[in-house]
């Protein structure tokens, strides 16, 4: 009956649960740091924000050149191709999901990515005096931070949450306006 | 709200993953590091910086054992000091990092003090160490895991990380836990 947890090791992978875990805690300790919600996921997004932007110039475009260069894709003609890179190529090869890209604007300027599953929040349950975490808001800062990269300035923002009792998780993202400037613009 | 709620299936009603789930590594290695780089802009001094991670190991560690004794072990703990850290070197790092640890060894000079050694730490693997802060080593998150596992296991002890072949992590008991192994040896 003891099963061991013998995965294949991919040198390229980790336990999915390990992540999900470390996750937790980086927001158990955002919330004893901020304590009220709308501060942590402040926090949660800027978080993000530098996984791809921010880390010095050099390395947040790197990380998006290797990315680009390994999914093969060149660069987004419209904001339509943009999304779609996002979803299949971005959340699949980082999240190992693909969210669905839907509810356009008529403009063309805004769009959602529907998720049904999502890695971060298995084991969650969002405890009553907490409803107002966007407990995986990591995302929003993580799409900004990306787009930021390739000179798009972004909003990015949860709409719905299954965590907070929706039936989906829905991110909300929009464009704002192209950065002219081949530097990313943000904190230094 | 609460009507919002009460659709939902609570956690404990669905079934409990195989625990197979992978993810790509870079996206566990930029998290890493933005929590280091978090915890480093709160602390002034590296060991402050290393029991913060260790902090932040301890909160995944609880919850990992739970997991790891209800899907692998069918709720049995370990009673004995050895088991418990074969349990540690083998189930635990096979679920966390997908392959045992490479050793497990007892100080010679000291009863209650037990090394697992790791060559090539996963969390490690893309951290560079500023040259001012030589001692640090971000291992302290693993080492916090498995304090966690000892101490939810009722074997009180204290793991730090250390630069040593690798990455070693001293454990060192209660001598309480220590008495106790020995006392059941007996019968």
């Amino acid at each position: 009956m003891a099963r061991q947890g013998g995965r294949a090791t991919d040198p390229r992978k980790v336990s999915q649960e390990l992540f999900t875990l470390t996750y937790g805690a980086l927001v158990a300790q955002l919330i004893k740091d901020y304590e009220q919600d709308d501060e942590v996921n402040k926090q949660l997004d800027k978080i993000g924000f530098l996984f791809f932007a921010c880390r010095g110039y050099n390395i947040g475009v790197r990380l998006i050149e290797d990315f680009l260069a390994r999914s093969g894709i060149g660069r987004c003609n419209d904001f339509r191709e943009t999304a779609d890179v996002i979803a299949k190529n971005g959340f699949r090869m980082f999240l190992g999901i693909t969210p669905q890209v839907t509810n356009w604007s008529a403009a063309g300027d805004e769009f959602s990515l529907i998720m049904d599953a999502n890695p971060l929040a298995d084991f969650v349950e969002l405890p009553d005096d907490h409803n107002q975490l966007n407990y995986s808001n990591i995302l929003c800062g993580v799409i900004r931070g990306a787009l930021e990269s390739v000179q798009m300035a972004v909003d990015v923002r949860f709409v719905q949450d299954i965590l907070k009792g929706d039936n989906q998780t829905e991110i909300r993202v929009k464009f704002i306006k192209r950065l002219e400037d081949a530097l990313p613009a943000g904190e230094e | 709200m609460a009507d919002k709620k009460s659709q939902k299936a609570s956690i404990v009603d669905r079934p409990l993953s195989k625990g197979r789930g992978e993810i790509n590594i870079s996206t566990f290695a930029l998290l890493f590091s933005e929590m280091v780089q978090y915890c480093q802009n709160r602390v002034s001094t590296v060991p402050e910086l290393q029991s913060k991670l260790s902090e932040l190991g301890y909160h995944v560690g609880i919850r990992m054992l739970d997991l790891i004794f209800i899907r692998e072990k069918g709720l049995k703990r370990e009673t004995k000091l050895l088991n418990i850290l074969l349990f540690i070197k083998s189930n635990v790092w096979k679920a966390l990092f997908g392959k045992e640890a490479d050793k497990l060894e007892h100080a010679n000079d000291e009863e209650r003090t037990y090394y697992i050694i790791e060559q090539e730490s996963l969390v490690n693997r893309f951290i560079s160490v500023p040259k001012d802060k030589g001692s640090l080593n971000c291992a302290s998150f693993t080492a916090g895991i498995v304090e966690a596992i000892l101490v939810g296991s009722n074997f009180p002890a204290k793991v730090t990380a250390h630069w040593h072949k690798g990455t070693t992590f001293m454990i060192k008991f209660e001598d309480s836990v220590i008495a106790r192994d020995k006392s059941l040896e007996q019968r």
